[in-house]
């Protein structure tokens, strides 16, 4: 935000998509129809013992039913070696909600003061069937799925987290888009009183934090909205009780504390795109070959790592999830739209 | 004041005081290592460590900082005589900073460390500052002061850039929340103040009031 650096525009048209935007139809199809396939089955049972030192919340009573009927671990890791859950406690005790501080533990000491019960959500824009839900209601309707995805934070770090939700997709067909309805734009909860981030005169941030989605990248059978992980519900550090998980971008696209969801026209300014425009775009889909102007992008540290093994693992095209959404972005120069 | 004089009328007062601020400028890193290795620095304990140490370095270059101002206005001996130290400190905290960056982030990729070297602002105005320090650190013994005789204290005033190099280094690290750095801009805005003319021909006579009024 703070530097001012030419983008490297100068490069040969060799340069522009990557070679694994270059996928065979097959590939991409076979992909679409594993994931579909997976959804389908849906995983074995959920066995309580996955989770057993996990603390349990303090949710309604339906969210804790409507997680006793979760389709376990309806996407997996493909190599579950690689990809090794991370500790709750990592999880939950490691992270960014700028709402609560700009320290990574911050969210974690601070988040208690946020009160999830009773929460509703506007579903509002280019909708025919929009309005002022209670998270119940929005929620209930679909099938809880648990969804185990690789978080890749633009910092270069990155864990493997199993989220509780259900598609967005879902969300938006009961919300009855209009053929004007061409992004998605999502907005976190506004209240100093609760979000003591929110009181400092300093943040760069103008709350309320805002992301978005192109609607057919929202519409994806990857996209989330969770309500729980690790088989409870969201600790409100990581962004209780609805927040967006986008497994293909950057962590600062899945926005957390969701208080709307509004079907728009135009694309929508992303909070992290206002402050430096330079450093993060709209898109900001997890790419090894475009550097953020402050670090390398090519690698990222799998926490939890120790002092003398980094855990460095190099980072893939659209975090590994190139097979599945690729397509979506065929024809467009990802090193101008990062 | 009075037990800190009864202190520093034994033989060895002066060696004791420094063996204080030295056991003090340690106990740091003691402190963050310990949780390290009792596993009490969370999931990236390499980043735990290359940030406190960082923040360690530029709280010990600013209690360098404030130590003339502080005589001037205490005329006490004490904090000339661990002026040295602190700056060596400095030092050493900048240097583990550094090192931290190389063996924890980057895991020893030296091809990386070239590359993120010239091609990234902050890490240009790190080094730069720590080249600084390391100027500062060989050139702090008596032999040197005098070898350069009065190039020596033109040469020292090089800490001042370098505490403008940290501030800046700082500033592009910072995402999301300015309040922090403001802080420590303003800390250093104040020590650097105490240091103009007619601040610091002032800073004697406040002493002078000081003592009358007590």
């Amino acid at each position: 935000m703070l530097i001012k650096i030419a983008k490297p525009h100068d490069l040969s048209e060799s340069d522009v998509t990557p070679e694994s935007v270059y996928l065979s139809r097959r590939r991409f199809m076979g992909g679409m129809a594993g994931l579909g396939a997976g959804l389908a089955l849906g995983g074995p049972a959920h066995a309580e013992a996955d989770y057993a030192d996990v603390p349990d919340g303090d949710g309604p009573a339906w969210l804790k039913e409507k997680i006793d009927a979760t389709r376990w671990q309806a996407v997996t890791p493909r190599d579950p070696e690689k990809d090794k859950l991370a500790p709750f406690d990592d999880a939950s005790g490691y992270n960014n909600f700028y709402e609560f501080g700009s320290g990574k533990s911050d969210p974690a000491r601070r988040a208690g003061s946020l009160e999830t019960q009773p929460w509703s959500v506007v579903v509002d824009g280019e909708v025919n069937n929009g309005g002022r839900f209670a998270l119940e209601d929005l929620a209930s309707p679909s099938r809880f799925e648990e969804r185990i995805y690789r978080l890749r934070c633009v910092e270069a770090w990155s864990m493997v987290i199993p989220w509780l939700g259900i598609p967005l997709a879902e969300v938006i067909r009961r919300a009855e888009p209009t053929s004007r309805a061409r992004y998605v734009r999502f907005e976190t909860l506004v209240d100093p009183e609760q979000m003591p981030g929110q009181r400092s005169a300093f943040s760069l941030i103008d709350w309320p934090y805002v992301e978005g989605l192109r609607l057919d990248e929202a519409m994806h059978p990857l996209t989330l909205l969770a309500l729980g992980m690790y088989g409870r519900e969201l600790p409100n550090q990581n962004g209780a009780p609805l927040r967006l998980v986008v497994p293909w971008k950057y962590g600062f696209k899945s926005i957390k504390s969701i208080v709307r969801i509004s079907l728009v026209e135009e694309q929508p300014l992303n909070s992290w795109q206002q402050i430096a425009p330079d450093e993060y775009g709209f898109y900001a889909n997890v790419n090894p070959r475009v550097d953020h102007p402050r670090w390398s992008q090519a690698t990222e540290r799998r926490l939890p790592n120790s002092l003398f093994s980094p855990n460095t693992i190099d980072t893939l095209m659209f975090n590994g999830y190139a097979d599945e959404v690729a397509d979506l972005y065929a024809g467009l120069d990802l090193r101008t739209h990062y | 004041m009075a037990n800190l004089n009864r202190l520093m009328t034994l033989p060895n007062r002066w060696q004791l005081w420094r063996l204080g601020v030295f056991l003090a400028a340690l106990a740091p890193l003691v402190i963050w290592g310990w949780q390290v290795a009792s596993n009490a620095a969370g999931p990236e304990p390499g980043r735990y460590l290359l940030l406190n140490i960082g923040l360690g370095a530029l709280w010990m270059l600013l209690l360098t900082l404030s130590l003339t101002p502080l005589s001037r206005l205490t005329r006490w001996k004490g904090f000339a005589l661990i002026r040295r130290q602190l700056g060596l400190w400095t030092l050493a905290y900048a240097s583990l900073h550094m090192l931290s960056y190389a063996l924890f982030i980057l895991g020893l990729d030296w091809g990386m460390l070239g590359s993120e070297l010239v091609k990234r602002p902050y890490i240009i105005v790190g080094m730069l500052a720590l080249s600084g320090l390391v100027a500062l650190g060989v050139t702090s013994n008596r032999w040197s002061m005098r070898r350069l005789g009065k190039r020596w204290k033109s040469l020292h005033r090089l800490v001042y850039g370098i505490l403008g190099l940290a501030l800046l280094h700082f500033f592009w690290v910072v995402r999301a929340d300015l309040g922090e750095w403001l802080l420590y801009a303003a800390i250093s805005a104040l020590i650097m103040a105490t240091r103009l003319p007619p601040v610091a021909r002032t800073l004697p006579r406040l002493r002078y009031r000081f003592g009358r009024a007590s």
